[in-house]
């Protein structure tokens, strides 16, 4: 399934039937540091694209997830509530946040592919 | 642009660069917040073996002259001029409204020279009221040109006895003139994490090499300003700009134990410093506002700024300090709340965005402090 990067540092997995996962990028995840707090949304509620989702606590600071696309939210990744460390280890995989049906598919052709976000990291 | 606008580096700045530190602004200075290893690893390095910090951007100051120690003693709520040969002393500026202006070490180096380590963010208006008030009563000399570093864990005293043996015997704030490998050092045992541990002062060209030497013992590891700030708040350790400023004065930033007795009222040498009514009305008749260490429920962490409500949803303070333990594995805070409602016992919340998190008061310091007293 493809996989499309925001300019948020976010990862968007398509998994079909306009769902998909999200979480936080490895650089991401190394610019904040040590995690010791995720603040999940619920699931149900609605999202829509550049809103503040979650808040991501690490030792020294609080950082909002911004939504990179519309839609509800159908599940949480409520491992990370007692276990924040799985997106320090493994971002890309355990470390995933949430699903989310989209309301607006088209949406993910604004989002990067691998290259494009490589590149706008390395900017 | 003037040359304050600049941002500047500690003489050390290269070797965190090379390090592999992220840098941050932090008065001024492009600092270390953080090396490869990580604010939690370098924070529980620091409480299992030793941490090395680079806190060169602090001010240094020497005092000189016959009255050295009688003018400090006129603009500091404590006492200086009994001070001992080689110790230190905790002591505050204070403005005429009773308030602090910034928090400082004095040590007593040869009752005509003491030296004074204060905060890097008020180090420039710290050096200006002091030649101001004592200037023409003696010698204020700001260093240039000089590191500070500081080797803090419960393997610092076995690290540097190694290079430095006579170290060995020194006490808690107490100073000693050292030579290590050619270079010469002005140790302190003290330091601002809980731990034991050691401040070294010493000319900026010889810091590298310094550095380099204690880097080379596999106990020690660079740490950085973040894991500095989560150990001196499990240490319930003040922060200038946090528990102390210049709106509140040391009783209500709960620093009532720094007042010396000989310098309160009644004491032998009461008084004759800035802001002595009001620190001592508050001191007798008790102050509005204190400094209290919070344990908030839960793991979400309540962070500097989150206000504090009781139960009615009345405003009791604001969080200070705020952020999470490593060593406790678990959200901490410091806060200044309004006494009287403390005194109500009443169920006290934090806000922290949308939600209320209940959060219990706590003695300080939240990690026991293990300083060496012989």
């Amino acid at each position: 399934m493809s996989i499309k990067f925001s300019e948020d540092h976010e990862w968007i997995q398509s998994q079909g039937d306009d769902l998909v996962v999200i979480g936080i990028t490895d650089f991401a995840q190394e610019q904040l540091g040590d995690l010791v707090y995720v603040e999940l949304p619920e699931v149900g509620d609605e999202c829509s694209r550049g809103e503040n989702i979650s808040v991501i606590e690490s030792v020294k600071a609080a950082s909002d997830l911004v939504a990179p696309v519309s839609g509800t939210i159908v599940e949480v990744n409520s491992r990370l509530e007692d276990e924040p460390e799985l997106v320090t280890e493994d971002s890309m995989g355990e470390g995933w946040f949430i699903k989310v049906k989209l309301s607006s598919p088209e949406e993910l052709d604004e989002l990067m592919d691998e290259g494009a976000y490589n590149t706008f990291i390395e900017e | 642009m003037s040359k304050d606008m600049l941002i500047q580096t500690t003489p050390l700045h290269q070797m965190h660069l090379d390090a592999g530190a992220k840098m941050v602004p932090f008065a001024g200075y492009d600092m270390p917040v953080s090396y490869p290893l990580g604010i939690k690893k370098e924070h529980n390095h620091t409480r299992e073996k030793a941490g090395l910090f680079d806190v060169s951007h602090m001010g240094q100051i020497r005092l000189g002259g016959v009255n050295a120690k009688k003018a400090l003693e006129s603009i500091v709520p404590v006492d200086i001029i009994d001070l001992p040969l080689m110790k230190l002393r905790y002591a505050l500026f204070t403005n005429k409204s009773g308030g602090v202006m910034d928090d400082l070490m004095v040590t007593n180096l040869g009752d005509e020279d003491l030296f004074l380590v204060v905060n890097a963010g008020c180090k420039n208006a710290d050096f200006a009221h002091l030649q101001r008030t004592i200037g023409d009563d003696c010698k204020v000399e700001f260093l240039e040109d000089v590191a500070l570093l500081a080797l803090q864990g419960p393997s610092a005293h076995k690290v540097l006895s190694e290079i430095a043996p006579s170290i060995s015997e020194m006490l808690f704030m107490t100073a000693k003139q050292v030579v290590i490998n050619g270079i010469e050092c002005l140790i302190t045992r003290s330091g601002y994490t809980g731990e034991d541990g050691f401040e070294i002062s010493l000319a900026a060209k010889d810091s590298e090499e310094l550095a380099k030497i204690l880097l080379s013992n596999i106990e020690v590891e660079w740490v950085g300003l973040g894991a500095r700030d989560s150990l001196r708040l499990e240490a319930g350790l003040s922060l200038y700009g946090h528990e102390l400023d210049i709106h509140h004065s040391p009783v209500e930033s709960s620093l009532g134990w720094a007042l010396s007795k000989v310098r309160r009222t009644g004491g032998e040498r009461e008084g004759n410093y800035l802001g002595f009514e009001t620190i001592m009305k508050h001191l007798s008749e008790g102050s509005e506002s204190r400094v209290f260490g919070l344990q908030p429920e839960g793991r979400m962490p309540v962070r500097d700024g989150a206000m504090i409500e009781d139960e009615l949803g009345n405003n009791v303070g604001k969080v200070t300090s705020g952020g999470f333990g490593p060593s406790i594995n678990r959200p901490i805070a410091i806060a200044r709340l309004k006494k009287s409602y403390i005194e109500k016992n009443s169920k006290l919340f934090a806000l922290v965005r949308d939600k209320k998190i209940a959060v219990e008061i706590v003695s300080l310091p939240f990690v026991k402090q293990n300083y060496y007293r012989g």
